[in-house]
């Protein structure tokens, strides 16, 4: 008679082929199932344990979902208001510049109330890194639109489809930001499958690494779906990600060592 | 023709506002407010009367929107929650300097900071003591319900436009997120004449007009303060507004505004089941304060209990007014939890005890 | 007359436009009602109740913490709210995933699977309606007809052809509670 294979037959070191990070803590993500900025914890977790650099990196953390962030990453973290994260993060690098410091934001955080931090920012060269994930919509606060929201897209203030005459085309500001003299690297990635996810965590890596040079600010903006906001299944909100907002914010490097990319 | 509806309160202040003749609404998401700006951009108000609605990048810029329309003569509103009023505060300041007329929600949250989303009544001190700098005050009225919520929208309008001065409606999210009956007034047109200071294009057959905050001569500006400060006296003599509840016979007075006397009522209620004579005072206008009436009770009650969602900011006001001459105390809870009727006739037992 | 009732179970069972329902129903016998929500981001998924006042009188405070009538549709609810009940007072449950039954000896307790029943009439949507019809059983307070106009009130006009469906569940939800404690 064979032996019914138990949980603790499987559980063993060397079967292990994943283990978490020992970076994120042990509290429940309180995102919705299938959202990205769980995923993206996880990526900068990883980054910040691979290079050995935990003691050395100080986050900031917004306001919008991952306002909690700093219940699941295991480092010194900072809660700015609205906005501000970019402020508190030029303090903070200007006060310890031998220290790894980032900022993690939305954007309605990002790109909406605090566009004028943002900018002056990245123009004055901060050597910080912004984490910059976008989701076309403010997730928070119940889907409302945000700056990044598609044309014709629906959200709870643009209930009959973003109206541009109206309320004004998209802000492409990693874009924008990237042609400011005081960004070093500019990239844009997602984490919805397996390939993606690899891209981006080479990308936080690089961002961290190019701190070193003190050559200014590195934004890693990261596209990803609020399938509670658009009111979609993770799986189709993953779909209609890659069919309506990669055409329109193009994965991949927009600026690598200070240089624009020139796509044309 | 009154219309009935079955809203919550933020729904009311955005529908009321279309109907008093709004021209226009700027505002940022923030809970627990944000049904008014989806309720508006659902409405469609352009179509219903051409009035303009606009999502801003953030409350600072909404309120300096609100700061151009106002200076244009139109009757404009936003509205926001506790950290959003906060950043408003230094357009508020400005507007009451240049003397310009709106009207400001702030359905007020728990905090300080980022606090929490639930309801809470600790922006008091902000709303009624000026809030951001400078020596002004705002008019503050306090609903209590939903249709209130509704009808201080066109009050509030009325208001701003007689003194030339920011109205703020001071409400909290547990009157934002209910919902009751309320009925609407008919629809008002939008105005088509403005006000002769309003910057509409100067023509011919006037000055031009100024709009600004600025005074660099010393005397010009005590001057302009005197003349602002006047008409806060103005609104303490014709604009005080409460309303008394089983005051007539009553030994013992809850004082109270917003929801906080709603639940205040059921305490009255509670405590007559139970013999103790209790009634209750619910200032509408926290600017002005109705310390008139406050003093009158104090002479005819033995003690008083202001009951709000903080630690204590109106019970200081209520002390002002009695003078000395009767026990005053505060209960509270904090941080967004809100006060049964229970604890709160609990809280007056205690009184009574230490009076007796 | 006056109702204070509370609805409590998971975001997503319907708890609130049950509440919503019951509150157009007043309406539409000229009583006055009021609807008080908790609300938050909890929502998504975790618990969510809401507090119905019905009165021909006004009502003082919509926010209260003794009802007259506790509907149940969660174990963590159950844990909440059954020592809220008035003495006297009803409380109605789903026994899905109630491990823990209630106690108290003092109040009328009933019990309506709801959600058993929705299942077997294969529209899990009508959960809240089976439950509402079960209320209504035990305290007519509000006419069917009203209900049914209250229920056309509520929902948006391009779903006005599920009121039918409504209907059946409310009828459903009528025949199936039955008692588990009468005083
Ligand atoms: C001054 C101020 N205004 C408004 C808010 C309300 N608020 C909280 S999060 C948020 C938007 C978040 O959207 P986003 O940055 O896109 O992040 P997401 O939630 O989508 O991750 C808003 C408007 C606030 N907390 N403070
Ligand atoms: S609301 Fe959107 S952004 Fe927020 S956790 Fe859910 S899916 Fe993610």
């Amino acid at each position: 008679m064979t032996k019914r294979i138990s949980a603790d037959d499987i559980v063993k070191e060397e079967n292990l082929v994943y283990k978490k990070t020992s970076l994120l803590t042990k509290n429940v993500m309180h995102y919705c199932p299938g959202c990205g900025h769980g995923t993206l914890h996880r990526l900068i977790a990883e980054v910040i344990e691979e290079m050995n650099i935990q003691s050395e990196t100080i986050g900031i953390t917004p306001v919008g979902c991952s306002v909690l962030m700093y219940n699941y990453l295991d480092i010194d973290m900072q809660g700015a208001a609205h906005g501000r994260a970019p402020a508190l993060a030029t303090a903070v690098k200007r006060l310890m510049p031998g220290k790894y410091v980032f900022t993690y934001q939305g954007d309605g955080d990002l790109a909406a109330i605090g566009t004028a931090e943002t900018i002056h920012a990245c123009n004055r060269g901060e050597n910080f890194t912004i984490f910059f994930i976008n989701n076309g919509i403010y997730g928070m606060t119940g889907g409302q639109m945000a700056p990044t929201t598609l044309p014709e897209m629906r959200s709870s203030t643009s209930p009959y489809g973003r109206d541009v005459k109206m309320m004004g085309n998209p802000l492409n500001i990693t874009e924008l930001v990237a042609r400011l003299p005081g960004t070093y690297y500019v990239t844009r990635q997602a984490v919805h499958t397996p390939a993606n996810v690899r891209k981006a965590k080479k990308a936080i890596r690089q961002a961290f690494e190019s701190q070193k040079l003190n050559k200014g600010l590195s934004l890693v903006e990261i596209l990803s779906n609020c399938n509670s906001g658009w009111k979609m299944s993770p799986l189709q909100a993953n779909k209609w990600m890659v069919e309506n907002m990669f055409p329109f914010y193009p994965i991949g490097d927009i600026k690598l060592e200070g240089k624009l990319l020139d796509k044309e | 023709m009154k219309e009935l509806k079955l809203m919550k309160g933020n729904e009311a202040i955005a529908e009321a506002a279309i109907r008093a003749g709004a021209d226009a609404y700027f505002g940022y998401p923030i809970t627990p407010q944000s049904e008014i700006l989806e309720y508006l951009m659902l409405e469609r108000p352009h179509e219903r009367t051409g009035m303009i609605v606009l999502q801003a990048e953030s409350e600072v810029a909404a309120i300096n929107m609100v700061y151009g329309g106002a200076a244009c003569g139109r009757k404009v509103i936003t509205s926001s929650s506790s950290p959003g009023i906060s950043l408003k505060q230094e357009g508020i300041s400005y507007m009451a300097g240049s003397e310009l007329p709106c009207l400001v929600v702030n359905v007020v949250r728990g905090g300080p900071g980022l606090g929490t989303i639930q309801p809470s009544q600790s922006d008091y001190f902000q709303a009624v003591k000026g809030g951001g700098h400078g020596d002004y005050r705002l008019l503050v009225l306090a609903p209590q319900s939903v249709q209130e919520m509704a009808d201080f929208v066109g009050l509030g309008f009325d208001l701003a436009f007689k003194y030339r001065n920011p109205v703020m409606i001071l409400t909290d999210g547990a009157l934002g997120q209910m919902m009751e009956k309320v009925w609407f007034d008919e629809q008002k047109p939008r105005q088509t004449v403005f006000p002769s200071w309003a910057t509409t294009g100067k023509s011919t057959d006037r000055e031009r007009n100024i709009i600004t905050s600025l005074n660099l001569d010393s005397l010009k500006q005590e001057k302009h303060n005197q003349k602002i400060q006047d008409k806060y006296k103005k609104m303490k003599e014709n604009e005080v507004r409460f309303e008394k509840i089983e005051c007539d016979n009553a030994e013992y007075l809850f004082i109270a505004y917003g929801t906080s006397a709603r639940i205040c009522q059921k305490s009255v209620q509670l405590a007559r089941e139970r013999g103790i004579k209790a009634g209750l005072l619910r200032p509408i206008t926290l600017f002005p304060f109705p310390e008139k009436a406050v003093l009158e009770l104090a002479n005819l009650v033995k003690g008083m209990l202001a009951v709000e969602m903080s630690t204590g900011q109106m019970v200081e006001d209520v002390k002002l007014a009695v003078k000395g001459k009767v026990k005053v105390e505060h209960f509270g809870r904090m941080g967004g939890v809100i006060p049964s009727p229970d604890e709160i006739l609990i809280a007056l037992e205690n009184l009574i005890k230490k009076i007796s | 007359m006056t109702e204070e009732i509370i609805i409590a179970g998971f975001g997503g069972q319907g708890v609130l436009s049950m509440g919503k329902i019951l509150a157009y129903s007043g309406i539409m016998q000229e009583q006055e009602v009021s609807w008080m929500p908790s609300y938050g981001p909890e929502m998504r998924g975790g618990t969510a109740n809401v507090t119905v006042i019905l009165s021909d009188e006004r009502i003082s405070s919509p926010i209260i913490n003794k009802f007259d009538t506790a509907i149940i549709l969660n174990q963590q609810s159950m844990d909440k709210f059954e020592n809220s009940v008035k003495p006297g007072g009803m409380l109605i449950y789903d026994g899905n995933g109630i491990s823990r039954h209630p106690e108290r000896k003092d109040i009328n307790i009933y019990r309506v699977d709801a959600a058993e029943e929705a299942a077997k009439m294969e529209s899990a949507r009508t959960f809240n309606m089976i439950v509402l019809g079960g209320y209504l059983k035990i305290k007519p307070l509000v006419k069917l007809e009203n209900v049914i106009r209250g229920l056309a009130e509520s929902l948006p006009e391009r779903h006005h052809s599920l009121i039918p469906v409504n209907e059946k569940a409310i009828l459903r939800g009528m025949d199936i509670i039955k008692p588990v404690q009468e005083l």
